[in-house]
């Protein structure tokens, strides 16, 4: 039996009260966003009732009530991912940002034409295109690590790749589209042992799974407070205090400096060097109470949790013979997203009719085109599940699946006639 | 389906119908109109084709993988336009896109669009607007890019 009380977790999120069309909310489309709490939503109500201030300038009691919080925050993040200093926790809108800011901070000044960068073709596009606009840019030349048909990765094609012209190696943790969880630490290892900075997006693995950047030992950690309970508009850049150092600042402006004159400029010290411009104050601090909850629940409890849903939901599909499961088939490989096809039938025909049922799951190609390509499908279906669903939500999607195959006649004995 | 009244409502016999057609799937080569259309909600593509006969659309084909709404929309679009002069087909189109997105009531559509009544309860899901009015957006794109041509 799960470690998760449950009815005690849903009692603290307000929206799954809501019905969507007549039906309870089922929310299963957690790899996109998170549901908040009501202490993270109290958060917010708090700070704007009774701490608002500007940070980092005032020197009355609201300004440096604010300027506490939000490091009070930092350092949680800090904690969180067993970041040594709270310097290296960079507050950014959102893990894309985040990316952006290493491209042109990092990238812009270190990286010259001919310099290789390594991706993999599972990529979110968050972490293609600003790469490809520096290429454009600088002249450095992309290259993809391919993905198997079971949607991994080779090791040895990863390491194939690698080579003394590889200055950055950048791949994402988990996948958000199928669920895949790469050999990050490997992968890691050998970038490294090749020479390369190394950028990892683990928007889909710090919600779920304890991250720990020292042991990781990559050089930028990049993820999203909004897929871990938290506020949007939030999202994380950790990187290595050396490298932080050497990089140009990504914007210009208030806070991001240490003395301006009408001709120059010098730069503030770590993380304010990257964080021009007054700050998403109130988001910052309520991302804090995200994190006490997740630290209350434990990572532990909550990843056998969700990822026991998802195994009954992969149980539940493997069992129609018009439905494909995506991803590797080995359950240690995956994570708790679970994307699907049913066999004739469009996923944005599938979504609807969940939607009908109230349940709530992404439809299409989840910013991963090249990936989708690769796998030769249109789209799929996700399911992703958090700490906060229960077996009545896989009965609902259970429900939900019988209703289509139903509907459209999606045999479930093995005729694939489908709607084509 | 017997008893699904909530999806028979958006999902009509005659869509799944239209859907199954292959009629008007393909392309058309060598075509007067050609036009490339792409759904940014869920990336679906489609292409449209035609062939032009004393100012008219004689033929017309779409190419490509989409949900039944889209697909539907395209198959009926099609049949509808076809045999109608250029300016027959933007008077249509800005009535189908009326109807869809200004919730024009159903009764107010030409006679030529008749079928496409059958995509009225897709209204009552605004995410799936976009599916239906993508073929029409692309043939309106497409007609305009060859009026383009011509003048170049």
């Amino acid at each position: 039996m799960s470690r998760l009380n449950t009815t005690k977790i849903r009692a603290d999120f307000p929206i799954l009260k809501r019905l969507i069309r007549g039906k309870p909310l089922v929310y299963l489309d957690n790899a996109a966003t998170t549901q908040k709490p009501r202490q993270v939503i109290e958060s917010l109500v708090d700070f704007y009732s009774n701490h608002n201030a500007n940070v980092h300038r005032g020197v009355h009691s609201l300004s440096e009530e604010a300027t506490n919080m939000v490091e009070a925050s930092r350092a949680k993040v800090a904690a969180f991912i067993g970041a040594p200093k709270p310097e290296s926790v960079i507050f950014t809108r959102n893990a894309t940002e985040s990316i952006n800011l290493v491209a042109h901070a990092w990238g812009r000044k270190f990286l010259r034409a001919g310099d290789e960068i390594l991706l993999t073709e599972m990529e979110h596009h968050s972490n293609i295109v600003p790469w490809q606009l520096l290429a454009r840019d600088k002249g450095v030349i992309l290259k993809f690590v391919p993905v198997e048909p079971d949607g991994t990765l080779d090791l040895a094609k990863f390491r194939a790749l690698l080579s003394p012209k590889t200055k950055l190696a950048s791949f994402m943790a988990i996948s958000n589209a199928l669920g895949t969880v790469n050999p990050v630490a490997e992968m890691i290892r050998l970038a490294k042992a090749a020479g390369a900075t190394v950028l990892v997006d683990a928007c889909q693995w710090a919600p779920h799974r304890k991250l720990d950047v020292k042991s990781w030992g990559a050089d930028f950690v990049v993820f999203s407070a909004h897929k871990m309970l938290g506020p949007t508009g939030i999202g994380v850049l950790w990187g290595r205090e050396e490298l932080l150092e050497a990089m140009d600042p990504f914007l210009g402006g208030g806070d991001m400096i240490a003395l301006t004159t009408l001709e120059s400029s010098t730069w503030n010290q770590l993380p304010y060097k990257f964080e021009a411009g007054t700050p998403n104050i109130a988001d910052a601090v309520a991302f804090g109470p995200a994190l006490d909850y997740l630290n209350a629940l434990g990572l532990d409890a909550i990843r056998e949790h969700e990822e026991r849903l998802a195994a009954a939901t992969v149980k539940l599909l493997e069992a129609e013979p018009s439905v494909s499961v995506l991803g590797p088939k080995d359950p240690a490989q995956r994570s708790s997203v679970v994307s699907f096809n049913i066999a004739g039938l469009h996923p944005h025909d599938v979504g609807t009719t969940f939607e009908l049922e109230g349940v709530a799951v992404r439809v299409g190609q989840h910013c991963c085109q090249p990936l989708m390509r690769k796998l030769q499908c249109g789209g799929s279906v996700r399911a992703s599940f958090y700490l906060y669903n229960d077996e009545s939500d896989v009965e609902a999607l259970s429900r939900a699946l019988r209703r289509t195959q139903e509907f459209f006649k999606i045999g479930t004995t093995g005729a694939k006639a489908g709607v084509h | 389906m017997e008893g699904d009244a909530e999806l028979q409502d958006l999902y009509r016999e005659v869509l799944l119908d239209y859907f199954r057609s292959t009629t008007r799937k393909g392309k058309l080569d060598p075509a007067d109109v050609r036009a490339h259309g792409i759904n940014p909600v869920c990336g679906d593509e489609i292409e449209i084709t035609a062939q032009r006969a004393d100012g008219k659309i004689a033929k017309l084909r779409y190419a490509g993988h989409g949900c039944v709404i889209s697909q539907a929309s395209a198959a009926m679009m099609g049949e509808a336009l076809e045999g109608k002069t250029e300016e027959q087909v933007r008077s249509l189109v800005k009535a189908f896109k009326t109807m869809m997105l200004e919730n024009a009531a159903v009764s107010s559509l030409p006679e030529e669009l008749e079928p496409l009544s059958a995509l009225e309860g897709v209204r009552k899901f605004p995410l799936r607007v976009k599916c239906a009015t993508l073929a029409w957006n692309t043939i309106a794109q497409g007609l305009d890019a060859a009026v383009a041509g011509k003048g170049a």
